[in-house]
């Protein structure tokens, strides 16, 4: 990446630039407050009792005892919720606490408010439940299958949806077929669940300060659960330690007000990582089968698939995660005719919801490895047989949804072939035991390690899909030369912060540009998720800033008695075209006050119908990964030595930012590829702390070289693609081609195991 | 609290001398940095030493505090992040992390930034591999990275240029 240079008249600080984070000198000296920094005086500790059994019926519970342990002042459970006694993003199906049956490992049942964490354990421990221990259904097939009776009044198929398009009778000449498998990822962001609530001084009302995705959604579930109008239940975002999706569900947020509301005090909950893993929701484990037909010169001429979600025991977001994976099965690729068949089911495993790719990690995995099953069909280069069935602007899905969008295929192909492969030799330098597959304390005989190298490629949606109007809100105030903006855009680490700053500069010309809390004092902004910020609530934001640009514009040209349409911002001065007026916008915005909130809204989408058919989407980004790695072939140890990219994100706001996305994206995806997986057995959570769920460090990560491709979307407000999810999406299947290459295996399942390589 | 409580123990921190009062005796170090004194920079995320979010430096070695028991550190001098600049005027590194991108959500920067002042006390030019052995302790889920080795890398050049 080339350093942007800023010319003279660009304001400083504006859109191009590596602006860094107004948050960032916070963040390094341990000032900025995250959810679980925030404290009240006199507030109480609320903590929340779990169940251990995977499906149980509940026959009794007892909080007297709980009731009676000093220090405790108040023991809630399903009788105490006063409203909707469930929530769910999509559908309502999850109890705030089980009454009459748990569904899961970790589902809350009651919770205590007491004046020390201690004490909250001791109260857990004394509330007396007695379970009639149920058989717990565990394999989406029988819940595919039908087999087994409904675990849930909602029955055990979250949805079921197929897509049939073109001609079904296609066979051949060339089949590659396969069976992929991912595990369950977590989304393992550092700043654990955390929230404080304080009751309103007459008891009708609450303020929540909570780490979440989406503040407004969070409002209505939670006002609904307590049975409050959507004012009384005030939300403020709390510092976010990373999202990825976890906190897009509900988790702590309607405990913690309940316990407020109940004691009249302000109380805070802070989940430890046990807790954390099992109270949120986790990327879908999911089973894809796929046959492709294909010409012997390696064209595709129909792709059949079958998908099944594992949904866990409540609905969360698993039916929007199913159109997100079916929908995209052919991956980049042109495709005419397709049958596929995708199912999102409930068992009594933990629920599944959003994370950073949803839906598409799991086709992506699969439909790349049937690429390269594919190639070597047809006697081509992984590479070769992708170029040859690159999408293009204007290729129709199997969905019949035209590609309206920027699909630089072919070229982020080329451009991530052509960046440079690692000097490193294979086995590291000098035999530094860093360098070898396995690290330090490890045995690995450098004679046993063999490199590999694997490509992937993926198409990503942007925004919400199936007629979802995810607008986004942002209100913009000039106040005597300074902008203030207002959003209820969460901040996740994402660094939107930074990128409203900088639009606001470049738009309005003016460096000091303040942000408000963020908080449900404005119109909604949507979730921070399916990589759509920089677009929505970046369109918001310039929306806004044009507005108040209109307005001051006018203003001038009244003062100057020219005509306004004559004037715009050019830098930091406002200038006419006739080459009279060039005065600094600064100076023209003394004492002036002027205010405006713009809704963006991207344009309306469709359901799909029966067959699968629809434009359901909003829009498409695209990315390839090429991996590098070193495979002990005897001990099945794995070091990744380097990863490249090239991803189409349209235009580059902020360099430094959108690096951060890349890299940080492919580390969740290397981790998917080779060490990440939240173990279940018979629904019981084998491994929920950071010991045994290995999460890439330091040395796992290797460096990144990178290409981004920048050809403008003309649908974006800013030009830009959302980049947040496509990093994490194709590294993986691209870790995994590159240990194939390495070891010859075929590797079906993530994460790629050491016993998978070497037994 | 039903548990038996300490009377009152003193910790020195940042160069002060801060009494406990009414702890319970197992507390650890990250909780009375935090809910007794007041100084969250200290983050919690593992509460079992894996991922160093509660990084602090305790007679100059660095440790996780969440494993420190708070009564054992006694007579010893304790730093975190909030120690080792005021407020408004970042270290090097701390500057360095802000403007290399090292920082995201930035619930692992404070216990990184402990860790790096640690590294580049002890090795002044640590190389690429040493950064990745003497980090490998912290856990960042944000940025993969690259741009904190990046921004030790800056601290270690503008030092060493500093010196010279």
């Amino acid at each position: 990446m080339t350093a942007t240079t800023v010319t003279a008249g660009t304001v400083r600080g504006g859109l191009g630039q590596s602006v860094v984070r107004p948050d960032g000198t916070a963040k390094v000296q341990g000032s900025f407050q995250f959810s679980s920094d925030y404290t009240a005086d006199d507030a109480l500790w609320g903590a929340t009792l779990r169940s251990p059994h995977p499906f149980a019926r509940i026959v009794r519970l007892d909080v007297s005892a709980a009731l009676r342990v000093p220090g405790v002042a108040a023991v809630i459970t399903a009788a105490d919720v006063p409203g909707v006694p469930t929530y769910g993003l999509i559908s309502q199906d999850q109890p705030v606490f089980a009454s009459d049956v748990v569904r899961f490992v970790g589902e809350p049942v009651a919770a205590v408010a007491a004046d020390h964490p201690a004490t909250c354990r001791q109260a857990l421990q004394a509330i007396v439940v007695e379970y009639e221990v149920l058989e717990p259904l565990t394999d989406p097939e029988r819940a595919v299958d039908g087999s087994v009776p409904p675990i849930h009044p909602d029955g055990n198929v979250i949805r079921h949806q197929r897509i049939v398009r073109g001609d079904q009778t296609i066979e051949g000449p060339v089949t590659v077929e396969g069976t992929y498998e991912l595990g369950r990822q977590d989304q393992a962001f550092l700043g654990l669940e955390a929230a404080l609530a304080v009751p309103d001084h007459d008891g009708g009302g609450v303020e929540l300060v909570v780490a979440t995705q989406w503040l407004h959604e969070d409002q209505k579930q939670i006002a609904a659960c307590l049975a409050l109008p959507a004012e009384k239940v005030r939300l403020a975002l709390g510092g976010v330690g990373g999202a990825f999706g976890a906190r897009e569900d509900i988790s702590l947020q309607v405990h913690t007000c309940l316990l407020a509301l109940r004691t009249g005090r302000p109380v805070r909950i802070a989940y430890d990582r046990h807790e954390s893993f099992l109270g949120h929701v986790h990327r879908h484990p999911c089973t894809v089968w796929m046959r492709h037909h294909a010409d012997h010169d390696g064209r595709i001429r129909r792709i059949e698939a079958r998908f099944v979600f594992d949904g866990g025991a409540y609905a969360s977001t698993s039916s929007a995660v199913l159109i997100n994976g079916i929908t995209h099965t052919q991956g980049p690729y042109a495709c005419e005719n397709a049958t596929v068949d995708g199912w999102a089911v409930r068992t009594n495993n933990l629920p599944s919801g959003a994370m950073r790719g949803f839906g598409v990690v799991q086709a992506c995995f699969a439909h790349e490895s049937q690429m390269d099953k594919l190639a070597a069909a047809c006697g081509l280069e992984p590479l070769e047989v992708r170029l040859r069935n690159a999408m293009h602007t204007g290729d129709r899905l199997i969905t019949g949804q035209v590609v309206e969008n920027v699909a630089p295929v072919e070229r982020i192909i080329h451009e991530v072939a052509a960046l440079p492969l690692p000097d490193e030799p294979v086995g590291g330098h000098d035999g530094d035991i860093l360098r070898l597959p396995g690290g330090v304390g490890r045995t690995t005989d450098a004679a046993h390690v063999r490199r590999g190298i694997g490509y992937a490629v993926s198409i990503k949606n942007l925004m919400y899909s199936e007629g979802f109007d995810d607008y986004s809100t942002a209100r913009v105030r000039l106040v005597d030369g300074t902008v203030h903006v207002k959003f209820a855009t969460v901040e996740v680490g994402q660094g939107f912060v930074t990128l409203a700053q900088q639009i606001a500069r470049t738009e309005l010309g003016i460096e000091d540009v303040v942000l408000d809390r963020i908080d449900t004092g404005v119109g909604s902004a949507g979730s921070t998720s399916a990589s759509r910020q920089t677009w929505m609530s970046g369109g918001a934001v310039l929306g806004a800033c044009r507005l108040v640009r209109d307005r001051l514009l006018a203003l001038v040209a009244d003062r100057e008695g020219m005509d306004a349409a004559a004037l715009t911002i050019d830098g930091a001065e406002i200038v006419d075209s006739g080459g009279l007026l060039r005065i600094p916008v600064a100076v023209a915005a003394a004492g002036v006050d002027i205010d405006e909130t713009f809704e963006h809204h991207h344009p309306a989408t469709e359901d799909l119908d029966e067959l699968g058919q629809g434009n359901c989407h909003t829009a498409f980004a695209f990315c390839a990964h090429r991996a590098v790695v070193d495979v002990d072939t005897e001990l099945g140890l794995v070091k990744v030595v380097q990863i490249a990219t090239s991803q189409d994100v349209g235009r580059v706001l902020n360099p430094l930012s959108v690096l951060g996305q890349v890299e940080g994206g492919i580390a969740q995806g290397l981790g998917l590829a080779v060490m990440e997986e939240l173990l279940q057995d018979g629904g019981i959570v084998k491994n929920p702390t950071f010991t045994d769920y290995l999460l890439p460090t330091f040395l796992d990560m290797p460096p990144v070289v990178v290409s981004l491709v920048e050809e403008p979307e003309p649908h974006s407000p800013l030009g830009a693609k959302g980049v947040g999810e496509p990093p994490t999406i194709s590294s993986t299947p691209a870790v995994v081609a590159a240990i194939r290459d390495a070891v010859g295996r075929e590797l079906p399942r993530v994460p790629v195991r050491p016993a998978d390589i070497c037994l | 609290m039903t548990e038996a409580t300490t009377e009152m123990y003193v910790l020195h921190v940042n160069g002060e001398t801060r009494e406990v009062r009414d702890a319970a005796p197992g507390e650890s170090l990250l909780f009375v940095l935090r809910e007794r004194l007041g100084l969250m920079g200290a983050k919690g995320a593992c509460e079992q030493g894996e991922c160093g979010s509660c990084s602090v430096l305790v007679d100059e070695s660095l440790v996780c505090s969440c494993l420190v028991l708070a009564a054992s550190a006694v007579g010893r001098r304790i730093v975190t992040v909030e120690g080792i600049a005021p407020p408004g005027a970042p270290t090097d590194v701390q500057q360095a992390f802000v403007d290399a991108g090292a920082v995201q959500c930035g619930f692992c920067t404070p216990g990184l930034v402990m860790a790096t002042h640690s590294l580049l006390e002890r090795v002044a030019e640590p190389t690429e591999l040493e950064i990745r052995e003497e980090l490998s302790g912290n856990i960042c889920r944000c940025t993969g990275y690259g741009r904190i080795i990046d921004a030790v890398q800056r601290v270690a050049v503008a030092r060493r240029g500093g010196g010279a």
